[in-house]
């Protein structure tokens, strides 16, 4: 018996030498790219973001020609149930364990910032292209970052301020209960006061809320001029039909500060018609977006969404700097994606600046009424481009990775 | 001496693993493995079903990340304060909780849990949604440097096996068999002269102390401490995780948390990803229905009938 439990006991002992020494090392540049597309497949940003966006990214591969440095172009794709707990892991595994270069997609807030931490761990890039908070490129900056599509500046710049302007002083929020419903009523907020306005009141539902009437009638109650939603998704289409059963809608003004194609589509027309938002793209602009927008559609099925674009977009960007780089070390690549100015049906007068923040120009559109609605897809009538200069936020200085 | 042989090839199996499997996960099914034992302390040896263990698991992620993030206190003794935290709300819980049984039981600690999830959701330094992301891992006893992942698996390894150590001896200790006492016939423990309370009580806290641990523990693997830990899914994930692998075995919620982990590791990247709640739900019934003593129990009668 002494003998057995000695032979075990040298058994486990040179396992742990070998197991020690074996490490842990996961090179860090194969020469092979490997996308990671994390998004909602099945929830609240499924339609804005879900299998379109893997579909977006496999037709900027194809496009691309299938192969970067000699090698095929790898997709990988996983749904974050749009968890910051569940999306960390996959990226921990996607970027640790399975060799992936970079994580792109990625819809919700919460979900991006808890991989862009995973990422910046790793040296590898985030390619955010779904969410709004601006702190990845403010308060939670790093140098791997890059923040594509929008931001809540954008959509506050763009939405907020032509509202407040035009009179519309008192404004109440329903805001989603998470960092970028937090982000975008806190930057709203400060052009709400810029613009002599005032913040009458604020309620703060949870994402995924199905029943929003106890929040309409509290913005009821609150005798404000506007109503904003600042949520997104299926959360905007919910809270809308809400404030049509209250008879909201013919109080006072409700406005989407988030408002998606896909969730323009599925409002009713009499109730959403003659809303005006800002997005970052409208696949029917012009010639160019037609021409992508429509070949999205046939893969698809559906019209594609700004998010669905930027993430196309990003990830061209990114495979033209490993192309032009030769190499797939991220430091390398990230500095060559900001050198380059990007620029393709989506991107307009844009640039990747240091800190990481994609500024184009973007757009403020109203949604068509249904007599003005000419097929399934034409929802929006574009009032005027918003020049990327005036919508975004200025660099910080502390996030300057130049 | 031949459980010793066991034990030493078991371990020689945990030692060696990750050099075929990934660290991380390897970790994480070990978190959740101490934390099914520590579950199944209660349900399986004082009879107690607990709906409430996920308020243990996620103080102690909350509490360890709190202090890694704002306190500059090493690794060791941050899960210490989670565990103290965990004990001490598993005190309050349990002095609340064990007046009742059965299902009223159950219900109690449901209520409270859910109670702990609502502070969770609404204090501000939980971040909500968002969890509490970046949590460091930092440098065990200020030496050892825990960010390579090999390295926090052999931490978390060891953490497991004393965690695992207390569950056994508390089973085996006569205080573990007062506790079988009282699982078998409450009225006759209460007639020989035992404080039956105080024994569920005790039982109750160290249960939620070991969850805390290993919710510390969790929260260090993946820099995150989030709602999802405190979620009520979760309490039933880990009565799922004790009941796939055998309740009232030691082994048991061992295997049935790495079963259950693993299948929705493997589940969630694929085709059937949007099915998971689904098919978990499935295994639920069928263990449920077909073998009640899980994969253990089910082993363990298989090997007296045969053998």
């Amino acid at each position: 018996m002494k003998k057995i439990n000695k032979s075990v006991m040298s058994a486990v002992v040179s396992g742990v030498v070998a197991a020690t020494m074996a490490g842990s090392a996961v090179a860090a540049t194969d020469g092979k790219i490997k996308i990671g597309i994390l998004a909602d497949m099945g929830g609240t940003y499924a339609d804005i973001c879900g299998p379109g966006c893997v579909t977006a990214a496999k037709m900027a591969v194809e496009d691309f020609g299938g192969k970067v440095l000699g090698q095929d172009i790898e997709i990988v794709s996983a749904d974050s149930q749009l968890k910051p707990d569940i999306a960390s892991s996959i990226a921990r595994k996607w970027v640790e364990d399975e060799g992936v270069d970079t994580i792109g997609g990625l819809v919700s807030s919460a979900v991006s910032g808890a991989v862009s931490k995973v990422n910046a761990d790793n040296k590898k890039i985030t390619l955010i292209s779904g969410s709004a908070s601006n702190t990845f490129t403010t308060k939670s900056c790093n140098p791997y970052n890059v923040h594509w599509t929008y931001n809540v500046v954008a959509l506050a710049n763009g939405t907020v301020k032509p509202m407040v302007q035009a009179g519309k002083k008192k404004w109440f929020f329903i805001t989603a209960d998470y960092s970028f419903g937090h982000a975008l009523e806190g930057v709203a907020s400060k052009v709400i006061k810029a613009n002599g306005g005032e913040v009458v009141g604020n309620v703060r539902a949870p994402l995924g809320t199905t029943d929003f009437s106890s929040y309409i009638l509290q913005a009821q109650a609150s005798g404000a001029d506007v109503v904003a939603l600042a949520n997104a998704g299926n959360d905007t289409v919910n809270a809308l039909k809400a404030a049509t059963e209250f008879g909201l809608t013919e109080q006072m003004d409700v406005a989407g500060l988030l408002v998606f194609t896909q969730n323009a589509q599925a409002m009713d027309p009499s109730v959403a018609g003659g809303m005006r938002l800002t997005t970052g793209f409208y696949w029917d602009l012009d010639d160019k977006a037609r021409e992508w927008g429509k070949r999205f559609e046939e893969r698809h099925g559906r019209i594609p969404s700004m998010i669905h674009a930027g993430v196309y977009s990003s990830t061209m960007h990114y495979l033209n700097a490993v192309k032009d780089s030769g190499t797939d070390d991220s430091d390398t690549v990230i500095k060559k994606m900001k050198q380059t100015k990007p620029e393709d049906f989506f991107s307009r007068n844009a640039e990747l600046r240091p800190d990481g923040r994609m500024v184009h120009d973007m757009l403020y559109v109203e949604i068509k009424k249904a007599a003005e609605r000419n097929g399934d897809g034409d929802i929006y009538k574009v009032i005027e481009v918003i020049p990327a200069a005036e919508a975004y936020n200025p660099m910080q200085a502390q996030c300057n990775f130049s | 001496m031949n459980k010793m042989k066991l034990n030493l090839v078991l371990l020689a199996i945990a030692l060696l693993a990750p050099m075929v499997l990934y660290p991380v996960f390897l970790a994480k099914v070990l978190c959740f493995a101490l934390f099914a034992c520590a579950f199944n302390l209660l349900l399986g040896f004082a009879g107690l079903l607990s709906f409430g263990h996920a308020a243990f698991l996620g103080t102690g992620g909350y509490v360890t990340g709190y202090l890694m993030i704002n306190s500059g206190l090493t690794p060791e003794l941050a899960i210490i304060a989670g565990m103290v935290a965990g004990g001490l709300l598993g005190a309050i819980f349990g002095k609340l909780a064990v007046k009742r049984e059965g299902i009223y039981f159950a219900m109690v600690t449901l209520a409270l849990a859910q109670l702990v999830f609502f502070f969770y959701l609404q204090a501000p330094f939980t971040n909500g949604e968002d969890g509490m992301q970046g949590v460091p891992r930092g440098a065990l006893f200020g030496l050892i440097d825990l960010s390579d992942n090999l390295v926090m698996y052999y931490f978390v390894l060891a953490i497991f096996i004393a965690g695992f150590w207390m569950i056994n001896r508390t089973v085996h200790s006569p205080f573990g068999q007062i506790l079988k006492a009282i699982r078998e016939n409450e009225d006759r423990a209460t007639s020989l002269g035992y404080d039956v309370n105080r024994y569920k009580l005790v039982a109750f806290v160290i249960s939620a102390a070991l969850a805390s641990l290993a919710g510390s523990t969790k929260s260090l693997v993946f820099n995150l401490a989030s709602l999802t830990d405190v979620h009520w899914h979760m309490s039933g994930e880990v009565i799922l995780m004790t009941l796939v692998g055998g309740v009232g075995t030691i082994f048991g919620p061992v295997l049935g948390a790495g079963f259950i982990v693993t299948m929705q590791n493997y589940l969630s990247g694929g085709e059937l990803g949007n099915y998971i709640h689904i098919i978990m739900g499935v295994v639920f019934v069928i263990c449920v229905l077909s073998f009640r003593s899980g994969i253990v129990g089910q082993f363990a009668k298989f090997k007296r009938d045969n053998f």
